[in-house]
């Protein structure tokens, strides 16, 4: 029986310089069906909407896309939204300052002449905010709406554009229960109106919820396809999937592992971000780690863990903390600014080496010792052969490979800029250690370096915390590990009872909707 | 010279490879944007001697081209900070004939607003109170920018209209003030005194003394940075690359130091931008804070996490930047000899330009004051060698424009072939 099929990507391969995003994705979705697209972080999903949607256009990727039965050649987003596909991002792309209709017409407004006929926008906009059952005045601003409701305006604008395809990548991430219910249910009534839905999400409660077919992604490739309908597919049997590589032994072992005192402990640890009406971040999050341990944070994306290290690091423009206290070897202390954080024993290895962790126009010495200038200074002065027997000290030591000190960190791999970033910390020797996705982006060699480093450091009495998106390397380096979901500590796991499967388990419930 | 160090020389020669030549055409392609300014500022001068029949290159038009360039030199010695913490002060043009109007009214009749009174006091005085009204001022600006998050464009455009309306104020009652105080006016128009010798042709001993102490000093500083580089077994260019380059700075200076002896000597303002680019040098390339300005133009969120106070050095380089301005202002009403209502108009654009042409990245987090001071001289020189020439000033500026657009766009394209 022959099945019809609005979308077909067929052998779909996407590189990057240096990794390989997609292998030979193949994915199918049935006329007026909603399909879930899951994966761990990484694992491509996004990246193949990408493809679909034209970001990445034709003749960067291989393989075929076939759209209504004909394969399709999209050179950009244009091109996809003149057959009708619309993609709504997971940051929303709306402009705050505009009204809602201004908004929901923009890019495509309707025009009487050369002039835009703002009447007639107007009368439209109410008629597709009534389709996303959305009572609100078109008039007002983006901004003064919620998450929830913003997200609808999304879906309303690419009705307007009388969408068949409609893309969402993780559509209730940042919405509350209620908000989320009321969108899977709007999602519903678009499929019996005929709109195909492709829904990239997190949440296995709402996708088999929700779900006709769910595809499974891992490390780029099409793991499978289950029908809803055909069998009852439980959450435990998406996890299976989602995780089930195999483990490979590419951690380094640690000779001594004897934990001492607690080195870092907060208690009650609430934080909201102000430059977002104050929602909540971070829910009264419990954690302690000892000297000489490693403790993992883990967790999907967006469940809070970068937050919990800047705002404990003192980032406080972006963070206001509401409650909670932060103990630093048994001492009670609050850091106003990574500045007094550092000098109080805490660094932080951040997660964006190139956007805030690195200065890349700078080299390797320079970067090397900018947190910790204070103990190269004589008088006035910063004692620049101090500064290069330093650095040359840590390029030996950790094995940084680069032609001298000299050299811009622009220019180094991924690995040794990561290497770098290490460096600089390891100048401050601080008590206690956050790393934030130590080994993004960097290839195995470099990572088995870093894991290395990193049994070094707790050996030599440091604290370490790691964070990561990566299961296999959480469970195979951390002696302890918190998992987060929705801002909230939904787990604490030892090394010995911690496995993939139970991790997810936690990492997916989802904080707050279960309390 | 050790000969251990000497061998190790030859031994780097060697090991980079190819022919004198080669090393030469190497070490210019890889610096191509450094020296490309000196090459601009040879051309101009070589240009305008021959336009101005060999009246360009004299001691006497040498000795104005400094003078000249005071205010502009000091201006873009402190913009040059501000560029590379990616920020502008539109203001400093108006603060500086502020200042300048300041100073001389606080020379010639003091000042009285309200319970503010103050007698007339001599030119040191009036100068330290008008440094003093610079760093306040900036202060001002710096607090606006950092505290409360006005950028930087739009606070120290607001300046420009405050201090140009201080300035009109400040000499409504009497319009152009004269300025009589012999030492403040020596500053811009006076030389350093010479040694009580006889000589029997005209030449100022002590300038051609100051000459050869900077010629020797710039040689000891580099050959103990090349030693040091040596012991660290970095890149260095082979000894005969490094004597040809020392001979050729020395060459430059001594040049200049001559012509400027056979006038009437090393002029004060040179001694002034002499001593502020030396101490501004010295804080950007040797302590923290020199660190910590590149750091915030690199990448500011990654300076803050590295505990870098960027709010602070942020609100120190307007004060600094403010403070300058008011030294610009002295320098330049000390040439006048007066203060007068319409002073400092453009002064923010000669100092930018100067930055920009002197290699400041207009990204951010590269510059160095040492190169601006090149980019001020080819600035002066411009305006110099066309007025010596007459031409209009409508063709000045459109030069003086087209000029800053090319080496902008130099910068932006050698950058990115760098990448």
């Amino acid at each position: 029986m022959a099945e019809d099929y609005i979308l077909e990507m067929r052998g779909i391969v996407k590189e990057f310089p240096g990794v390989r995003a997609l292998d030979n994705v193949n994915f199918k979705v049935r006329r007026g069906e909603i399909h879930c697209l899951v994966g761990e972080n990484g694992a491509g999903k996004s990246t193949l909407m990408k493809v679909l949607s034209g970001v990445y256009p034709f003749g960067t990727y291989e393989g075929d896309i076939v759209y209504n039965g004909e394969v399709q050649h999209f050179k950009s987003i244009a091109d996809s939204e003149q057959k009708e596909i619309a993609i709504i991002y997971q940051e929303l792309a709306l402009i705050p300052e505009l009204s809602v209709y201004e908004n929901i017409f923009f890019g495509h407004e309707i025009t009487s002449g050369k002039k835009i006929n703002w009447n007639e926008t107007i009368i439209r906009a109410g008629e597709v905010l009534k389709k996303v059952r959305l009572d609100i005045d078109p008039s007002v601003k983006i901004r003064s709406l919620g998450v929830g409701t913003q997200q609808l305006v999304e879906i309303a604008k690419a009705l307007s554009k009388n969408v068949k395809l409609l893309i969402l990548d993780e559509p209730t991430a940042a919405l509350n229960e209620d908000d989320s219910q009321n969108l899977l249910q709007l999602i519903r009534e678009l499929k019996e109106s005929g709109v195909t839905c492709i829904m990239i999400s997190h949440k296995l409660r709402e996708i088999t919820a929700i779900a006709d077919t769910i595809t499974v992604l891992r490390d780029g490739a099409t793991i499978t396809s289950m029908d809803c309908h055909a069998q009852e597919i439980t959450e435990a049997e998406i996890i299976k999937h989602m995780v089930g590589r195999e483990m490979n032994n590419i951690y380094p072992k640690r000779s001594v592992r004897a934990p001492g005192e607690t080195s870092f402990e907060l208690k009650d640890w609430t934080v909201v971000d102000p430059s977002r009406d104050n929602r909540e971040i971070l829910h009264h999050v419990n954690m302690n780690v000892r000297k000489g341990e490693i403790v993992g944070l883990q967790g999907l994306m967006g469940a809070g863990r970068t937050e919990l290290a800047l705002s404990v690091f003192g980032n406080t423009p972006h963070y206001r903390i509401t409650s909670g206290e932060l103990y630093m070897d048994g001492k009670k202390v609050h850091f106003k600014n990574p500045k007094s954080a550092i000098k109080g024993g805490l660094a932080y290895v951040s997660e964006d080496r190139k956007g805030n962790g690195l200065i890349l126009i700078q080299d390797i010495k320079y970067n090397n010792t900018i947190a910790n200038l204070e103990a190269l200074v004589q008088g006035l002065a910063i004692n620049k052969n101090e500064e290069i027997k330093v650095s040359n000290y840590y390029k030996d030591s950790i094995n940084i490979k680069a032609p001298s000190i000299e050299q811009k960190v622009g220019n180094l791999s991924g690995g040794n800029q990561q290497k770098v970033q290490v460096a600089k910390w390891m100048f401050v020797e601080p008590n206690v250690l956050i790393l934030d996705e130590p080994t993004r982006g960097i290839d195995v060699g470099a990572k088995f370096e870093i894991y290395t480093l990193m049994n070094r450091l707790v050996e030599e009495g440091m604290s370490i915390i790691m964070i990561s998106s990566e299961l296999p390397e959480v469970l195979g380096m951390s002696d302890r590990l918190y998992v987060m979901s929705e801002g909230t500590i939904t787990g604490e796991l030892s090394a010995e009872e911690a496995t993939e499967e139970k991790v997810m388990a936690m990492a997916i419930k989802g904080g707050r909707g279960n309390e | 010279m050790s000969d251990e160090v000497k061998k190790e020389a030859e031994g780097t020669a060697a090991a980079t490879g190819g022919g004198l030549g080669g090393e030469v055409v190497s070490l210019l392609k890889s610096n191509v944007r450094d020296y490309m300014m000196y090459i601009v500022l040879a051309a101009i001068m070589i240009y305008f001697t021959i336009g101005s029949g060999g009246t360009f290159l004299g001691g006497r038009n040498i000795t104005n081209l400094f003078k000249e360039a005071g205010h502009v030199a000091i201006l873009a010695i402190g913009m040059t900070i501000i560029l590379i913490i990616r920020h502008i002060d539109l203001s400093v043009g108006y603060v500086a004939g502020f200042s300048g109007a300041v100073a001389a009214l606080l020379m010639t009749k003091g000042i009285a607003i309200g319970p503010l009174n103050i007698p007339p006091v001599n030119e040191w005085v009036a100068i330290l109170i008008v440094l003093a009204m610079g760093a306040l001022i900036g202060l001002y600006q710096g607090t606006v920018v950092t505290k409360i998050g006005v950028p930087a464009f739009v606070t120290t455009l607001a300046g420009q209209f405050i201090f140009r309306g201080l300035l009109l104020r400040t000499t409504a009652a009497t319009g152009t003030i004269v300025i009589q105080n012999k030492g403040y006016n020596a500053l811009s128009n006076d030389y350093i005194p010479d040694l009580p010798v006889e000589l029997p042709i005209r030449l100022h001993l002590l300038t051609v003394i100051i000459g050869v102490l900077m010629v020797l000093a710039f040689a000891w500083s580099q050959f103990k940075s090349r030693k040091n580089k040596l012991k660290y077994n970095f890149a260095v260019p082979s000894m005969p690359v490094f004597i040809m380059k020392l001979v050729f700075f020395a060459a430059v200076i001594m040049f200049f130091m001559i012509l400027l002896a056979m006038y009437n000597g090393l002029p004060w303002v040179a001694v002034i931008i002499g001593v502020v680019l030396f101490l501004y040098n010295y804080v950007l390339n040797q302590t923290k804070l020199g660190r910590y300005v590149y750091g915030i133009g690199g990448n500011d969120q990654a300076a803050e996490l590295s505990g870098i106070n960027v709010k602070r050095v942020t609100l120190y380089a307007f004060i600094s930047m403010s403070t300058l301005a008011a030294l610009a202002g002295v320098l330049f009403s000390s040439r006048l000899r007066s203060a007068s209502p319409d002073t400092g108009s453009g002064f923010e654009l000669d100092a930018i330009a100067s930055s920009y042409i002197g290699g400041v990245a207009v990204s951010g987090g590269i510059g160095r004051v040492t190169n601006t001071i090149i980019g001020a001289l080819i600035i002066t020189s411009l305006t110099n060698g066309m007025n010596l020439m007459q031409i209009n000033i409508s063709w000045q500026y459109i030069i003086k424009g087209i000029i800053f657009v090319i080496a902008v766009a130099f910068d932006v394209r050698t950058r990115q072939r760098a990448k």
